[in-house]
């Protein structure tokens, strides 16, 4: 399982690397939701600061979005049932895709983290708790992309279903991702609680897709 | 010895319509089978039953001792399919797609090389991404896939498409070299003047179901091939 996860992740980022779809197309995507927030929200800096945690989740979730339908746009048309036929473990498929999204997401996290500083004027008091917060989250938005993107992507009308299907999912994602953000931002908010929800989300979907990848990919 | 291929009216579908409607067939290790019929007769839903593709429904179904109705996804490691889509990425340069396919499936990496030489994939057409390539070139290429692995059952969709002469020449060549190192070939086309001179068996499909089938041309002098009109009733 974890070297049919390390190749299928190995070979989802190469391709990344060579095409730079999420690079050049939905890093942009993710800052530009923060600069048209930036406009929306007015020159004040209170509700700036206000808002900063939850528009950079909903930056990460749209981008995740778009990075989960690039993975499996990656085996659909002449790829055919390449995968399947290669024999690699479902287990082994989901868990290297989920790593390749996780790869993209960070970097473009990093990109949307100095947006947040730069457009929005947050103050970070502990990076270690955004950190923390960010893997968990993304391991969560990937996770479960990767899961409800097998769901839907045998079917014709899967560039609209996965995003009713995923954005709801990611909710808990959004809730607590935001708080902790807040939590890190304040300095004097409780943080743990919403560490622990976005690792449990996480756990829970890694070990969901690790085991109903597989009837999944067959089912579709 | 356990046959290759064992369907027993084996039934599978694609969506409600039967694309296998109680096929049987029996294939025996080592043997060269060419599958032909018209259109829609039910040959490629046979090789994607035999790769663990399309799931059976009805009847009894065993490739290389593996009972596909039990569990189809166990067979794929042990086999190679040469389809209609080619199963490798654009981005990925020659050399690269056929690593990923040898590393997926378990195979030894020393056969890459020596499978990429034998398709004429040679100098920089190895550093090239695929999406670049010709539609032949691209053959070539799930070829050498196939090379490289060396699965125990080879299943060829029309082989020849798009091929050249030489290349055709290759493919024939390569079915003959697989079969005499103890591995079966299935192997559908529409091209009986290709096709025939390779087989062992020519089986006969229509409807999901297996006609008949008549001789080969394998290890016959030619001039003395059997033709579809020929097939008996299995």
């Amino acid at each position: 399982m974890w070297r049919d996860a390390l190749l299928v992740a190995g070979k989802d980022l190469r391709i990344e690397l060579r095409s730079r779809v999420v690079l050049n197309q939905v890093g942009p995507f993710g800052v530009l939701v923060l600069v048209l927030f930036a406009f929306a929200l007015g020159p004040a800096p209170a509700p700036m600061l206000q808002a900063a945690p939850g528009l950079f989740w909903v930056a990460v979730l749209f981008a995740g979005l778009l990075a989960v339908q690039r993975s499996f746009a990656l085996e659909s048309g002449d790829r055919g049932d390449g995968l399947r036929l290669a024999g690699l473990d479902p287990a082994g498929i989901f868990l290297g895709k989920a790593a390749a999204v996780v790869a993209e997401l960070a970097v473009l996290e990093v990109l949307l983290g100095a947006g947040v500083v730069l457009f929005y004027g947050a103050r970070l008091h502990s990076v270690g708790v955004v950190a923390a917060a960010c893997l968990a989250g993304t391991l969560g938005v990937a996770a479960t992309g990767i899961l409800y993107g097998a769901l839907s992507s045998g079917l014709r009308v899967r560039e609209t279903l996965l995003p009713f299907l995923l954005l709801p999912a990611v909710a808990p994602i959004l809730l607590a991702g935001t708080r902790a953000w807040q939590a890190a931002m304040s300095g004097g908010q409780p943080v743990w609680p919403w560490l622990v929800t976005l690792s449990v989300f996480a756990v829970v979907y890694l070990a969901l897709g690790v085991l109903i990848f597989g009837p999944l990919q067959e089912s579709t | 010895m356990a046959p290759a291929v064992l369907l027993r009216a084996a039934v599978a579908l694609t969506g409600r319509f039967p694309a296998l409607a109680g096929a049987d067939l029996v294939v025996a290790q080592g043997q060269v089978v060419v599958l032909e019929g018209a259109n829609g007769a039910g040959k490629t839903s046979l090789l994607r039953v035999c790769a663990g593709l399309l799931p059976v429904t009805g009847g009894e179904a065993q490739v290389l001792g593996c009972d596909l109705r039990a569990d189809r996804a166990g067979v794929r490691r042990r086999v190679g399919m040469l389809g209609h889509a080619a199963g490798l990425y654009d981005e990925l340069t020659v050399a690269e797609n056929v690593r990923f396919a040898v590393r997926a499936a378990g195979g030894d990496p020393a056969g890459i090389d020596p499978a990429l030489d034998r398709l004429g994939l040679v100098g920089r057409l190895r550093k090239t991404p695929l999406g670049r390539l010709s539609a032949g070139q691209r053959r070539r290429v799930t070829l050498a896939v196939l090379v490289a692995r060396r699965p125990e059952l080879w299943l060829l969709d029309e082989p020849h498409a798009s091929l050249d002469a030489r290349a055709r020449r290759l493919v024939n060549e390569l079915v003959g070299e697989a079969a005499t190192g103890g591995a079966t070939v299935l192997l559908a086309s529409h091209e009986p003047e290709e096709a025939l001179p390779l087989a062992d068996r020519v089986v006969t499909l229509a409807g999901g179901r297996v006609l008949g089938e008549v001789p080969g041309g394998r290890g016959r002098p030619a001039g003395r091939l059997g033709l579809a009109g020929d097939a008996h009733v299995a």
